[in-house]
């Protein structure tokens, strides 16, 4: 039976670790991820998994180790935060353009400089073009659940790609949290066993992984990278549709709230969306109609499904967890805006980037923004496309 | 626009070499800006371009020298240079000037 217990972020996903009982596990502590791979390695010394555990010198290393026990055939996941993520970077690319479905946590952290362990998305907005699917959590429940419904996703034979479980740092992490944990044996049955129909210990069918592709073939690897996210979504929902099916908690590719009569919403990632529930419950109590967008899948971007989400709204704000240096903003507010383009949507659609370095956002704060918008829809405050909230001016 | 081989669909995943040890099939020849041009009047199979060429690009058949191998000699010229100065069996042309201007020359066949 499913059971009700008290965990962290990080148990959690050690938990989840633990039910998966993947071959091998590569990992580096970094905070605040350091919890995932300390619980994990207890399950290894107890002998409560029969996984791998491969003790490496840097994150470069981890991501280097799993790349070659995934392409070996292992069911392989690492974990890390912030400058791990950064310092995995170039292996990234190399993992997707494999085709290896590699599963990765990654506890949202501000990057460096300056030196910061908080929350903020700097860190997997800066690996959202490595070609790796990216999901976002808002709790715990859904760091659990979400390691099952990635590896589903990865191991998926049209999509073998690499998933990032992001959750945020300390906010998720380290709070802890009711949730509803599965019977092992249920998740055993769901994610099932990892049979590639290429791996590099078949010794009747050698092949060669990792080829030099210049002028003559690089560009046709790539397409096929480009033509997995233009399908990874029915993947995506249907192990999203699966995995309800057998816990009956259901996860779609974004989720609303009191969206439907909204004149103006917010669409945010992670963690902020509980606090914006609670802005969106006290904009409506003083008459103005406000609605959210949680986004839970950022890569493949659900740019289809958003616009019809968002396009009866007055007006919208793109709430980003990082900056893009562009003078233009944060990452999700550039492609929000892009994906509206041209299907003749006019709303206002602005930015308000927040959070950077874990500086608190309340629910006063997403108050605020929700005030705006209301006053831009009715001609009270001048457009101003990217704001920072919650910074000293 | 690329011309020749196969498409992105009809690639193999992740552009997995299915055949592994394949690295003849690579005609790494077509790098070559210099081509080293054997005689075989001259030649006195001493051997010393076999045994410095970096590549296997020397063909050798019956313990003789029989060519280069220019699908995958890339014209680094060290078996002109390994050549006994008495001898100069091997000699460094263009490629461009080259008769046939192509990367398949007479020792060819790999």
């Amino acid at each position: 039976m499913a059971k009700r217990v008290a965990l962290t972020g990080n148990e959690a996903v050690a938990l989840a670790m633990k039910q998966i009982n993947p071959d091998v596990v590569a990992a580096y502590p970094i905070t605040p991820q350091t919890d995932i791979v300390q619980y994990f390695s207890s399950f290894v010394a107890d002998g409560q998994v029969t996984t791998e555990f491969v003790r490496v010198e840097s994150e470069h290393s981890a991501m280097s180790a799993v790349i070659g026990s995934s392409a070996a055939g292992a069911r392989s996941i690492t974990a890390t935060s912030s400058q791990g993520l950064a310092l995995m970077h170039e292996m990234l690319h190399i993992a997707s353009s494999y085709r290896l479905p590699i599963v990765m946590p990654v506890v949202n952290r501000a990057l460096s400089g300056p030196i910061n362990i908080h929350c903020d998305h700097s860190d997997s907005m800066n690996a959202r073009d490595t070609g790796w699917i990216q999901l976002y959590c808002e709790d715990t429940q859904e760091a659990y659940d979400n390691m099952f419904i990635a590896l589903k996703i990865a191991e998926d034979p049209r999509v073998l790609t690499p998933v990032m479980v992001c959750f945020d740092g300390f906010i998720i992490s380290h709070a802890l949290e009711n949730l509803v944990v599965e019977d092992e044996d249920v998740i055993k049955k769901y994610v099932g066993q990892f049979e590639p129909d290429r791996y590099l210990l078949d010794v009747d069918n050698p092949h060669t992984i990792g080829p030099l592709a210049l002028y003559d073939y690089y560009f046709e690897v790539k397409r096929q990278q480009a033509e997995v996210m233009f399908h990874a979504m029915d993947a995506v929902s249907e192990a999203s549709a699966e995995y309800g099916k057998v816990t009956g908690r259901n996860y779609d590719l974004f989720e609303t709230y009191k969206l439907d009569d909204a004149d103006v919403g917010i669409i945010v990632i992670g963690s902020t969306a509980g606090t914006a529930r609670g802005a969106v419950d006290k904009l409506r109590e003083q008459g103005v109609k406000a609605g959210l967008i949680k986004l839970r899948v950022f890569r493949p971007a659900p740019r289809e499904e958003i616009v019809a989400a968002i396009r009866h709204l007055k007006a919208l704000a793109v709430m980003d967890r990082a900056d893009s240096y562009a003078g233009f903003g944060g990452p999700l507010f550039g492609e929000v805006r892009s994906w509206l383009y041209g299907t003749g949507a006019s709303l206002p659609v602005v930015n308000f980037v927040y959070g950077l370095g874990g500086r608190d956002v309340v629910v006063n704060d997403v108050a605020s923004v929700y005030e705006y918008l209301d006053k831009l829809v009715r001609n009270q405050a001048p457009l101003q496309l990217v704001q920072y909230l919650g910074v000293r001016e | 626009m690329s011309a020749g081989g196969k498409g992105w669909r009809d690639l193999p995943r992740g552009g997995v070499i299915e055949d592994a040890g394949n690295a003849r099939e690579y005609h790494t020849g077509d790098w070559r800006t210099m081509r080293p041009v054997w005689d075989a009047e001259k030649c006195i199979n001493c051997f010393f371009c076999w045994v410095y060429c970096p590549d296997a690009s020397i063909l050798v058949k019956d313990g003789k020298v029989v060519g280069i191998n220019y699908l995958h000699c890339k014209g680094c010229g060290i078996c002109a240079a390994e050549c006994p100065k008495r001898v100069q069996a091997i000699t460094m042309i263009k490629e461009a000037e080259a008769a046939d201007a192509q990367t398949t020359g007479k020792g060819g066949a790999s």
